[in-house]
């Protein structure tokens, strides 16, 4: 006979009667008060699960910056060699190739990425055994990714045009309102992330020669710090 | 005074009120997504929310995707009717205590 006590299991993993249906009366707790403090934890807990998607995980971020933080700082290295500031000069100042190094090494840094962030994630969904490919999920890739496709056009652009002196903070920008947007479907701190991103890419603006720096900081060390606090309040 | 008779029956199983909860905030949901946000079994969750559409809380939709049957669910304005003043009644209730 399953005479389970409903009232007293955990709130956060949603007890539901297994047994046989219609639900017996025994599983129903005697006093009342802990079945509806039970019950609104089961409607709120259900409705977050089902909107949102919390499977990503703090460690994504952490990994994410920390790839971020070695590439940024090979490029650095590579300015360095070139002998020139970043982007203190003009575009035309630098070589081809040394431009297209630069470029492969920002594509290279953008799939490990997207890779140990996506990889952290899975892992995440698997352990709590939750399905990772929902509406949800859908509805989060496309508020991230619509926004951050136009950015990525509009920095080709700034490069086509030469502008290069603003391609970092546009990236940090585009990438900070992408987060925004995306908020709407997974945890409220993205947003803060994404707010504090486009900030720092609005200073960077301003104070074009240290573009790699603010790069190195919002994509960095931002993100690392983002994953240890989520990774923290949320294990 | 408590009074529990103006709790909705149908919502006192924790299955009908998850697969409520979930409906209420989401358009159409999956069978499959149900069942795993649920943690449940196929037979649970499908005599539950056969209980639910027979009262016309949640709508039914079947059709096939290539060979595969595809079930998904939608809540009825009655549904989301009875499942607001549920929640009244609860919050009432939790007041009262």
């Amino acid at each position: 006979m399953a005479a389970k006590q409903l009232g007293n299991e955990p709130n956060d993993k949603v007890s539901m009667n297994r047994g046989n249906y219609p639900e017996s009366p025994l599983d129903r707790p005697q006093s009342g008060q802990h079945k509806y403090e039970d019950d609104l934890s089961v409607i709120r807990s259900m409705m977050e699960r089902s909107s949102r998607f919390i499977s990503l995980s703090g460690l994504s971020g952490v990994a994410a910056g920390l790839i971020a933080l070695l590439g940024g700082g090979y490029a650095l290295y590579l300015v360095h060699r070139e002998g020139r500031g970043y982007l203190s000069h003009t575009a035309m100042a630098y070589t081809t190739g040394f431009f297209t190094q630069l470029f492969v090494l920002a594509i290279v840094i953008l799939v490990l990425a997207v890779a140990a962030a996506t990889y952290f994630t899975v892992r995440k969904s698997k352990k709590a055994k939750l399905q990772i490919w929902t509406t949800t999920t859908r509805q989060l890739l496309s508020s991230l990714l619509v926004p951050l496709f136009i950015g990525g056009v509009a920095c080709l652009a700034l490069l086509f045009h030469g502008q290069t002196q603003l391609m970092a903070p546009a990236t940090l920008i585009f990438y900070g309102l992408a987060l925004m947007s995306a908020s709407k479907y997974t945890f409220q701190e993205v947003y803060y992330l994404g707010l504090l991103e486009s900030i720092l890419g609005l200073i960077s603006c301003f104070l074009v020669g240290y573009g790699l720096i603010f790069w190195i900081i919002g994509f960095g060390l931002l993100h690392i710090t983002y994953g240890i606090l989520m990774q923290r309040k949320y294990r | 005074m408590i009074n529990i008779q103006s709790l909705n029956k149908e919502f006192e199983s924790r299955v009908r009120l998850g697969i409520m909860s979930i409906l209420i905030v989401r358009d159409w949901v999956e069978f499959k997504e149900l069942k795993s946000l649920l943690d449940i079994t196929d037979g649970n969750l499908a005599s539950h929310a056969g209980a639910l559409e027979k009262n016309g809380y949640i709508q039914v939709h079947k059709e096939f995707v290539g060979k595969k049957p595809r079930t998904t669910y939608q809540v009825t304005a009655l549904g989301k009717k009875a499942f607001t003043d549920h929640l009244s009644q609860l919050e009432k209730l939790m007041r009262q205590i």
